[in-house]
């Protein structure tokens, strides 16, 4: 079995996948940020708006946020592209996702560090940005390692709404050539490769993040 | 500039559980005095709310001519932000666990308040904060993280971080509690260089006794939530009037 066959036909794929990837965590990471700063600090009515966001895209099946965004959607009058749809879908799941670890990471900040902001007098919104956010951002990064991870995973499905990405292109190849086993593990592979670069990465900024705010000298 | 403290009539519940009841202490612009008495009698409590990081239920707490008052009988309502601000910007508190930021630098630490809530350009900031860290013995530290440091160095960091603000009084709620015996020195010095200062109101929990004699103004024996004694120093170590003092001093000095 000759795995290298099928490689330069599964890359251009692979890169659809990683773009698609890509945007949807770029999308994430504001979502969860700025869902995360509301559950953790913002107003009550602006809870209430983050709390249902999370637990809708948390308590539903990817796969049918998907179809829903792709099917209903037009419906409504809103026609997106299919890449912009798999984008929007898999950047609201993880971001509902990641909105629960900048929460928990926020939590985690000792009252202490609160108290002492408070009797420097820091208002509420300095406390916030300038001594609880960036000590939480250390807690965040490995859950967040995780995500991403799940993330790349989860961008096979886009295959169901007609986007040409790598488990599209991989199926498609197979259903020529018949070569079922060498095909999906090129795929597994590639897949695999870009699992860890993306780990990789993240550990690289977990470095940064942690000598920069001195938890490593 | 420094400002007077006074309590009247204050009331503090944690739930239904009393801390502090019809508590009263007056402390003069410029005075140093300490609480001391067993733990668990609400001393830091006193020093929380002159903080304002613990709200009251009934009486008035008056700092330099601001008061604050919990009519009687009515449902504790707080403070507004801008009454909460103004006090704060004349109370500074040094914590047991020194509460430094983790993740700013030594010099970071001191700069950061100043220039954020004081409105201090950068240069003015760290122009000023040199000067306390050369007060503190840690000019050589200016870089390092809170982490890198030792208990005693951080205690002296925080207590330059609480000048930075610029208070007019300055609460201390066990500052060496937390050290190992050898680093205690150290931070007492700090202390007592700040003691001789005129135009800072000093009001510290401690149980190093020795120390409290020696700096203080006043010293005040605290039991279940009031004064049960106060007095100079000298009175209240030589000649304590109230029985629970001298069980207290005893047990203490001699435990
Ligand atoms: N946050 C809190 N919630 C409930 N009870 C508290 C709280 N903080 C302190 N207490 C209680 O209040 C009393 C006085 O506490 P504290 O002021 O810390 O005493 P001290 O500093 O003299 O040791 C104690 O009985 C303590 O258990
Ligand atoms: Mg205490």
């Amino acid at each position: 079995m000759d795995l290298s066959v099928h490689l330069p036909n599964l890359l251009g794929a692979a890169a659809t996948s990683l773009l698609i990837c890509s945007l949807s965590l770029l999308m994430a990471a504001s979502l969860s940020f700025g869902a995360g700063v509301a559950l953790f600090a913002g107003p009550a009515w602006l809870r209430a708006i983050a709390f249902a966001y999370v637990e809708i895209f948390r308590g539903t099946s990817l796969l049918v946020q998907l179809f829903w965004l792709y099917f209903a959607l037009p419906l409504l009058g809103i026609s997106l592209p299919p890449f912009l749809t798999g984008v929007l879908a898999l950047g609201l799941n993880t971001g509902a996702y990641g909105a629960e670890v900048v929460r928990g990471a926020l939590r985690s900040v000792s009252q202490q560090q609160h108290e002492a902001a408070r009797a420097l007098n820091f208002t509420r919104n300095q406390t916030l940005w300038r001594i609880v956010l960036p000590q939480s951002l250390v807690e965040m990064l490995p859950s967040f390692s995780s995500l991403a991870v799940q993330n790349l995973k989860d961008t096979s499905l886009v295959s169901m709404i007609t986007i040409a990405d790598l488990t599209f292109k991989a199926q498609e190849i197979r259903n020529l050539t018949q070569d079922t086993v060498a095909v999906y593990g090129t795929a597994l592979l590639i897949y695999f490769a870009m699992a860890m670069s993306i780990v990789a990465l993240m550990r690289i900024l977990e470095t940064r993040v942690a000598r920069s705010t001195g938890r490593l000298s | 500039m420094s400002a007077s403290i006074e309590f009247n009539q204050l009331h503090k519940r944690y739930g239904a559980h009393p801390v502090l009841r019809d508590f009263d202490l007056k402390v003069q612009a410029g005075e140093t005095v300490t609480l001391i008495g067993p733990s668990g009698s609400g001393k830091s409590t006193v020093l929380r709310i002159l903080m304002t990081l613990e709200p009251f239920q009934e009486g008035c707490l008056t700092l330099d001519g601001i008061s604050y008052h919990q009519p009687h009988g009515k449902p504790p309502f707080f403070a507004s932000d801008v009454h909460l601000h103004k006090v704060r910007a004349k109370v500074g508190m040094v914590f047991q666990s020194f509460n430094l930021f983790p993740h700013m630098t030594v010099l970071r630490n001191l700069v950061e308040a100043p220039t954020a809530v004081l409105g201090l350009s950068r240069d003015e900031a760290e122009g000023r904060a040199v000067e306390l860290l050369h007060m503190v013995g840690l000019s050589d530290k200016a870089k390092a993280y809170p982490g890198q440091l030792s208990g005693g160095q951080q205690q002296r960091v925080a207590i330059a971080r609480a000048l930075a603000m610029r208070p007019q009084v300055l609460l201390f709620d066990e500052p060496t509690s937390a050290l190992d015996p050898e680093l205690v020195g150290e931070v007492l010095s700090v202390i007592r260089s700040l003691a001789h200062e005129h135009d800072l109101t000093m009001l510290m929990v401690t149980h190093e006794m020795r120390f409290a004699r020696e700096i203080s103004d006043r010293v005040c024996f605290f039991e279940g939530g009031r004064i049960v004694e106060q007095g100079k120093p000298d009175q209240i170590f030589n000649a304590p009037e109230q029985e629970r003092t001298k069980r207290f001093l005893s047990s203490v000095l001699n435990g």
